[in-house]
């Protein structure tokens, strides 16, 4: 098990990573008026302050209100935001401050099948908060596209992508601090690079090249359309770009936690 | 003789250089409790990880129900039960939580978990506290839950890792009729312990582990009649050195131990009658135990991870 040919062995996922995903799901039904409110009121402030009052400066960007532009880029950065929390934060206190790993190894469960449920149920958290933004850009007026339906499967990859990701810090972690390197060095430029805020065109030419590759902006690239009505265009590109740093993450991720666990 | 539960052979395991398990063989036969004993660092957690596929051995085998180790861990895992040195239970959960849950992980059906819930509750004294959170439970109540969790596959060999580590004395009485009512009902407990009188108590045969090897194997009693004299003389006090320099001759062993000596010999009569007038002196006698025999096998000095 501790051979380097297992450390880096293909995922073996079983059905008995279910119950773990159960597991994290009990936790947040005790914690989800909190959640839920916060989920809400966050989007919402956000919408109003920058969407209305910022928008008012702004103007049109792509010939619609800001708050449109605002509001479809928001429901990406929230669902890559909460997932990145609950895969670095709330999964490395299972992991490593609450020992939740530890007892589920002593039953028949194996580090695969808890990597992958971590990696599950952040994308599930993800979508809950995309849900709850979703409505309320429904009840503020600003979209009320049934295309937004199309972009919650979407946003479940794009959780997936990121979770991956985040695991991937979590598995090196050796404390809560690390991650702010990680927020501060990746997440909150990449959400400057990825067409959130602004259009990507407004960037010179060189990071426009490398916001292309970044999987923040295949996101936006695909939720933005749906979420106001319309379909995306070069969806096979952006799909690949999200899958390849899910699986890479993923993998990646895999590797580094196993080689923690059993290194 | 039976198929034994769990049956070791040869194991070992270095981190680096240093050794941590030492060409280590042990079996388990049903309805047996074995207690493996020994100096912080002397591979007894490490023994337990490796019997759960948590660590890879550098050689030797390890089978349990007859399944090799790790290659078949899950399915071993279904008929094992395990309470670790520190507590892992959930503390967002009340205890019936806690149980449900982990009945989960083992792929048990609901309604089963939940027909067992009740009963885990009671056998853990802990039926008054069914909806209270571990954090707001006792150490006792704790370990008690953990130990119920433990069982909720419905076991037939459980691992125990210092199950009493931390508790008071009611705690642990309770814990050691707990895990006697266990041994009771034919399940085969594998329990690591620091308390001598608790491996004496629970245990039909110990290990002691030093250094990552067996150093000595049988009944606790055994081990005591074969290595041990019979008796022994502690004196305390000022003087205590000299005493022991002065009447050496009367014992077959003599030990210090700051200002305590230990006299072990078969008849104390003699030592008793000649300390009788030194009234600045404290002494007491008693049979050897087996917290002498560990002392004995492992020396007394303070180990560096202790």
């Amino acid at each position: 098990m501790t051979t380097a040919a297992s450390l880096y062995a293909a995922p073996n996922v079983t059905p008995r990573f279910w119950p773990v995903v159960l597991r994290n799901l009990l936790v947040w039904k005790k914690l989800a008026v909190p959640s839920v409110v916060g989920n809400i009121a966050e989007p919402l402030i956000t919408l109003v302050a920058f969407g209305y009052g910022l928008g008012a400066l702004v103007g049109q960007i792509d010939g619609r209100p800001y708050v449109q532009f605002l509001a479809s880029g928001s429901v990406t950065a929230s669902a890559t935001l909460a997932v990145t929390f609950e895969a670095l934060y709330s999964a490395y206190s299972r992991m490593a401050v609450q020992k939740t790993w530890d007892s589920i190894l002593n039953a028949p469960i194996a580090l695969d099948d808890i990597v992958f449920a971590e990696m599950l149920w952040a994308a599930i958290k993800g979508l809950f908060s995309c849900t709850a933004i979703m409505v309320v850009i429904a009840l503020l007026g600003i979209s009320r596209a049934p295309t937004m339906l199309i972009a919650l499967p979407v946003l479940g990859l794009v959780g997936v992508t990121f979770a991956s990701i985040a695991l991937i810090f979590n598995a090196v972690a050796q404390g809560y601090d690390f991650f702010t390197y990680y927020f501060t060095l990746v997440i909150t430029p990449m959400t400057f690079l990825s067409g959130v805020y602004f259009p990507i065109a407004q960037m010179p030419d060189w990071l426009q090249t490398v916001a292309a590759f970044l999987p923040l902006t295949a996101a936006v690239e695909l939720v933005r359309p749906l979420v106001l009505g319309e379909f995306p265009t070069d969806v096979t590109r952006h799909v690949a770009v999200l899958i390849a740093y899910a699986a890479a993450g993923y993998y990646l991720a895999l590797v580094l936690t196993r080689r923690r666990f059993f290194g | 003789m039976p198929e034994p539960l769990l049956r070791i052979e040869g194991l070992s395991k270095r981190y680096g250089a240093s050794v941590a398990v030492d060409v280590l063989s042990f079996s388990i036969q049903p309805g047996e409790c074995l207690g493996v004993i020994g100096p912080n660092g002397a591979g007894k957690t490490t023994t337990i990880r490796m019997c759960l596929g948590l660590t890879g051995p550098d050689a030797g085998t390890i089978e349990a129900f007859g399944l090799p180790i790790p290659a078949k861990v899950r399915e071993a895992k279904r008929r094992i039960g395990v309470v670790t040195q520190f507590d892992s239970l959930d503390p967002d959960f009340t205890c019936t939580e806690n149980l449900r849950v982990y009945g989960r992980y083992f792929g048990l059906p609901a309604a089963t978990i939940e027909a067992r819930i009740p009963a885990l509750l009671e056998f853990a004294a802990l039926q008054a506290k069914a909806t209270a959170r571990p954090g707001e439970l006792s150490g006792g109540m704790r370990r008690r839950l953990s130990l119920a969790r433990a069982l909720v596959n419905d076991p037939d060999l459980l691992l125990l890792d210092e199950p009493t580590t931390g508790l008071d004395p009611q705690a642990r009485h309770l814990m050691w009729e707990r895990l006697g009512n266990l041994l009771q009902q034919g399940k085969a407990i594998l329990l690591t312990t620091h308390f001598m009188d608790e491996a004496e108590r629970l245990c039909d045969r110990l290990i002691v582990l030093d250094h990552g090897r067996k150093i000595a194997e049988g009944t606790p009693r055994g081990l005591i009649a074969e290595h041990l004299e019979s008796d022994v003389v502690e004196v305390y006090g000022e003087g205590a050195a000299e005493v022991a320099r002065a009447h050496a001759h009367a014992a077959e062993r003599v030990e210090t131990s700051g200002e305590t000596v230990f006299f072990y010999l078969r008849d104390a009569s003699a030592l008793l009658e000649a300390l009788g007038p030194r009234h600045d002196l404290r002494t007491l006698h008693r049979p050897a135990n087996l917290e002498d025999l560990f002392l004995k096998l492992t020396g007394r000095q303070i180990r560096e991870d202790a």
